[in-house]
């Protein structure tokens, strides 16, 4: 099957700052993939650009076979690590919000039976996260991990073909951590979706991934300026290959957040490629 | 201990807070004693039972003129003039910060116009008003408007820049247009912070209304201090600029009181960032 994100030969730079350079990538459908690199390697850069958030200065980025469109939209849907729901919104309200964008384009918002049918919508899907007891709160009353479960209900909610997901995970303690990977987990298995997820624990790419790809600067010394960006280094399949919609018989857990293979030493924040072998 | 480590009980608290009322109200009763014991017919700093002569005669008792109740009629003016004037300069600080703070062109086109404007002082302005709009109401709510509309604006547009990014995105990927985004996220979230500028705007409503007031007028609770001034009636002026801090103080509650209610999210989110 063709690519669903293509990305051929793509450049960004600001002012004179080459933050990436020379990135070429083809994400097939249902791929899982783990970006790494180090800190202000431009790996939200580049997730910024799959949202048309940002223009590559060189290059092109396809969807879908057709070219990225200038603006956010629909098609792509995201959490950020903070501020991805809106405080102002009950739990219920925030998933709501999409239906209500796509059925009341005037008012913004439904009424009635057409009301009803979206609240039950929207909670179905926040019993899938867990969030079933808390549709009445408001995100300021939510713990961390919870506000990353409803932003995930609120972005699946708009049923998007590509979630890109920026360290969603990376200001969780471990134990809720470890919870929120085997959630999403669980959608990426049960839903028509491909990701792409940024984040510096190796550890967490490895245990969703599908592919690992690491940014990094070729050339990093200081004299150089801004002249060299960070490109692809690394770009690995995960082995054993996991396909999406067959998960695969848990194995009794040895440490939580671990049931899948990780390479060793891996709980390390900044990716150290080279122990990551394979 | 350090100072900085000490606190008050809730009791000591809050004899702590009345002792500067209670200070100047010793200080004002000393001093209005030596000069009465002076000069029984002083005028400047009137004993107590003066203000309740006062206050019987403006506030209880019907003019024997017109009939009505002076103090009445004058807080009545005055509320009237002040409402309408914060009513139509929150509009206008509503839909031109939100338009200003969120879209680029306008941003471009208005944000500069707003930033001069809102530095004229709007005091010169007021004989251009009395000339171009007469001496009725207008041209008092014109003053007050043209007061307090610009910070407003400037406050709001400030306050909608200042949302995270990463909102109007997530909103985009939702599928909104901008004016689902303005409805659904922009304002709802303007409103709390719009009755905090508004808070600190209620000094100025006022000062604007009562400079109006002073100069043209027939009613109102600046028109009668003015008026009264002429006979050094600080009997009626003191207890006048009594009422006037009393009702600002509870426009400011008021205010307090409806965003805790109307909008429970808002201490929450606003702890939260
Ligand atoms: N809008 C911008 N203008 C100028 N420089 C930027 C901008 N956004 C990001 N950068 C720079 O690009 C580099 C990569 O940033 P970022 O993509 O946030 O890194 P990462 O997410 O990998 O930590 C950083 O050096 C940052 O300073
Ligand atoms: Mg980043």
């Amino acid at each position: 099957m063709s690519a669903v994100i293509s990305v051929k030969d793509v450049w960004k730079e600001y002012d004179d700052k080459v933050v990436l350079e020379q990135i070429s990538l083809e994400i097939a459908p249902r791929a899982f993939v783990a970006l790494v690199g180090p800190s202000g390697c431009g790996k939200t850069t580049f997730l910024r650009m799959l949202l048309s958030e940002e223009a590559p200065t060189r290059g092109a980025i396809t969807i879908g076979g057709a070219p990225l469109p200038a603006e956010p939209g629909a098609d792509r849907g995201v959490v950020f690590q903070r501020y991805s729901v809106f405080p102002h919104l009950t739990v219920l309200g925030n998933v709501v919000l999409g239906l209500e964008f796509k059925d009341a384009p005037i008012l913004g918002r439904l009424f009635g039976a057409k009301r009803r049918a979206a609240e039950d919508e929207a909670r179905e899907l926040l019993a899938a996260v867990g969030l079933g007891e808390a549709e009445n709160k408001y995100p300021a009353q939510l713990s961390g991990g919870m506000q990353q479960r409803l932003a995930l209900a609120q972005a699946l909610i708009a049923k998007p073909k590509v979630l890109l997901l920026d360290e969603p995970f990376g200001a969780l303690d471990p134990g809720i951590r470890a919870e929120i990977h085997t959630l999403m987990r669980k959608l990426w298995h049960e839903r028509p979706l491909t990701v792409v997820m940024v984040t510096h624990d190796l550890s967490e790419a490895f245990s969703l991934g599908t592919r690992v790809i690491a940014f990094e600067r070729r050339r990093n010394e200081p004299s150089d300026g801004g002249r060299y960006g960070a490109t692809i280094t690394r770009d690995f399949e995960v082995w054993p290959k996991r396909i999406a919609g067959e998960p695969r018989p848990q194995k009794k857990k040895l440490m939580p957040g671990r049931d899948d293979p990780a390479p060793s030493g891996s709980l390390r924040d900044d990716p150290a490629i080279e122990g990551a072998a394979l | 201990m350090r100072l900085i480590n000490r606190r008050p009980s809730l009791g000591a608290a809050r004899f702590l807070a009345i002792v500067p009322f209670a200070l100047v109200l010793v200080a004002y009763l000393i001093g209005s004693g030596v000069r009465l014991a002076e000069n029984p017919s002083d005028k400047l700093l009137p004993a107590f039972s003066s203000f309740a002569a006062a206050i019987d005669r403006m506030a209880l008792t019907p003019d024997q003129r017109t009939g009505d109740i002076l103090l009445w009629v004058d807080t009545a003016a005055s509320l009237t003039r002040l409402g309408a004037a914060l009513a139509i300069s929150v509009a206008i600080g509503l839909v031109f910060g939100i338009v200003i703070g969120l879209l680029p062109y306008f941003r471009a086109g208005l944000g500069a116009f707003v930033a001069v404007i809102s530095m004229v002082p709007p005091l010169a302005l007021l004989p251009i008003l009395f000339i171009t709009l007469g001496l009725g109401e207008t041209s008092k709510i014109a003053l007050i408007v043209i007061g307090v509309a610009p910070c407003l604006i400037r406050d709001m547009a400030l306050r909608v820049g200042d949302m995270p990014v990463q909102q109007l995105i997530k909103a985009q990927t939702l599928g909104a247009s901008t004016w689902q985004i303005i409805i659904r996220v922009v304002l709802p979230q303007s409103l709390p912070r719009l009755i905090d500028s508004l808070r600190l705007q209620i000094g100025p409503a006022w000062l604007f209304l009562i400079a109006a007031e002073a100069i043209a007028s027939e009613s109102g609770l600046g028109y009668r201090i003015f008026l009264v001034r002429r006979y050094l009636a600080m009997d009626v002026i003191l207890p006048y600029v009594a009422w006037i801090t009393i009702l600002a103080f509870l426009m400011d509650r008021i205010l307090l009181i409806i965003q805790t209610r109307a909008f429970p999210w808002f201490a929450g989110a606003r702890a939260s960032t």
